[in-house]
């Protein structure tokens, strides 16, 4: 000790010694985590808020916005939450943006052990999702959970194909999909199209479209700028698009 | 010195201690019939949660055998991984014993040791196996930690209490003072559980959309499809 052999205590109450270090009230790390435990991270902390997918009559659309959140703050602007996986399959992601880097990177190492066989046979994305499917669900069941919302997309075969897995394993497939606060707002937009029957590649366009503006208008945690992912037998492409803002009626709102 | 002995096991410091909620309810109902020689079974087909529906067309019908047909509903995850893991034991039945069927009786047994393999983390999901053996018809009911038990007809899922009372005076006959003693068909089972369904419909926000029914006679198993209301 630096004080000469005289303890005079802590400077306040529950304060830190002379030269000896503070522990910050709320900070648990003056309990040994080894002796008795664990405690394991049970919520998402940077978000990227809904991803909006449609299937069409010869392929798949999947669209979020830029933003990654840190609660109410815009923490992350112009980031990718929509990827092309591998030339069948397209993905995007809401919930926590760490959890996803991780996994992304699992898919990325498979993806290329799958392309180094050499075999000209590329993973599809009914193999994604059901994979992905039991990550998740054993994540969940291991009280770890990767706090995702997973949307796949792609060509099986001919054939599109979209599924949903949520971070407790929940799995299903469907035409319209749409995870975080689009299921309250895009959803609607979404089925109220799919249920006159199948979509053109224009028509799909032109609902993500309109979601994503709707999302924008409404979803505090929204951002105006959004990539798209498209997929169909013609090949896939990955673009970015703003919502056209109209802020016209702006002016008769008074009285704030 | 704090030990760990000093504390009950659940309130020992720095233990795990969760918030996170690994069961979601996404809702379901299933209702299963025996006839003398077919059984009857019906799943609805939406998945939700809360106020959400994701789904309107999501199966919760598994053939397992050309002899047996699982409905599962509750925690869509754990029907999911239970009906997978029993397909794959079911196969591996049929790889061990010369690509023979798994019996309805072996797999209903089968099924509540899995179920019971997961006591202390249960699969929380409800179960009726439907089907038949040596020609007759049969149906079993699950708890979600394994209780297995057999019955002519059982309702189960988030309208379970709406449909087992009409299958108790339609099928059960319950306090009836004159009994017809008419035998069950296949095509008046079949109504029933497309009319119960209907009901559940009308008053559980869990039920709606579609119904699968799958009937199993000594012919094989034959689905059919039938559309509820969507709101």
């Amino acid at each position: 000790m630096a004080n000469h052999g005289v303890n005079i205590g802590p400077f306040w109450k529950d304060g830190p010694s002379a030269g000896s270090f503070y522990n910050f009230p709320g900070n648990s790390t003056n309990q040994s985590a080894n002796d008795y435990g664990k405690q394991a991270s049970t919520g998402p902390i940077t978000t990227g808020t809904s991803i909006v997918a449609v299937k069409y009559d010869r392929g798949v659309i999947i669209a979020g916005d830029m933003l990654v959140s840190y609660g109410s703050l815009a923490r992350y602007h112009n980031v990718d939450r929509v990827f092309q996986i591998n030339e069948n399959i397209i993905l995007g992601i809401t919930g926590d943006y760490a959890d996803f880097q991780f996994i992304k990177q699992v898919i990325d190492e498979t993806i290329l052990a799958d392309f180094s066989m050499d075999d000209k046979i590329a993973m599809k994305p009914k193999d994604l999702y059901t994979w992905l499917t039991r990550v998740l669900y054993n994540r969940r069941s291991r009280f770890n959970p990767l706090w995702l919302d997973m949307v796949v997309g792609g060509m099986q075969y001919d054939e599109p194909f979209l599924g949903h897995i949520n971070f407790r394993g929940r799995a299903y497939t469907s035409d319209v999909i749409s995870t975080g606060f689009g299921t309250h707002l895009a959803l609607p937009i979404l089925r109220e199209r799919s249920e006159k029957g199948t979509m053109s590649e224009a028509d799909a366009q032109e609902v993500v479209k309109k979601s994503m503006e709707v999302l924008f208008y409404r979803d505090c945690r929204g951002y105006p700028r959004y990539s798209q992912a498209n997929i169909n037998d013609q090949g896939c492409t990955v673009t970015k698009h703003d919502v056209q803002q109209n802020w016209d009626v702006a002016y008769l709102i008074k009285g704030y | 010195m704090i030990g760990v002995n000093q504390f009950p096991e659940y309130k020992v410091p720095g233990a795990v201690q969760h918030q996170f909620n690994p069961y979601e309810n996404n809702g379901g109902s299933i209702v299963a019939i025996a006839g003398d020689d077919f059984a009857v079974i019906g799943a609805d087909t939406r998945l939700s949660a809360g106020y959400n529906i994701f789904s309107r067309d999501h199966s919760k019908l598994f053939t397992m055998t050309s002899k047996a047909v699982l409905a599962s509903c509750g925690n869509w995850g754990d029907s999911d991984t239970l009906s997978s893991f029993l397909k794959y034991k079911v196969q591996q039945y049929a790889d061990a014993h010369e690509n023979r069927e798994i019996s309805l009786n072996a797999l209903a047994q089968l099924m509540s040791t899995m179920m019971y393999g997961r006591r202390f983390f249960p699969y929380y999901v409800s179960n009726i196996l439907a089907g038949t053996y040596e020609g007759k018809g049969y149906v079993y009911s699950y708890d979600p930690i394994g209780h297995c038990e057999r019955h002519t007809y059982r309702a189960g899922g988030s309208s379970a209490a709406l449909l087992q009372p009409i299958l108790d005076n339609q099928i059960g006959l319950k306090n009836m003072e004159q009994k017809p003693n008419v035998p069950l068909t296949v095509d008046r089972a079949v109504d029933l559980v497309t009319d119960a369904f209907i009901s559940a419909a009308e008053r559980d926000i869990y039920t709606g959309d579609g119904v699968n029914i799958s009937i199993i006679t000594n012919n094989g198993v034959e689905n059919r499809r039938v559309q509820l209301r969507k709101d």
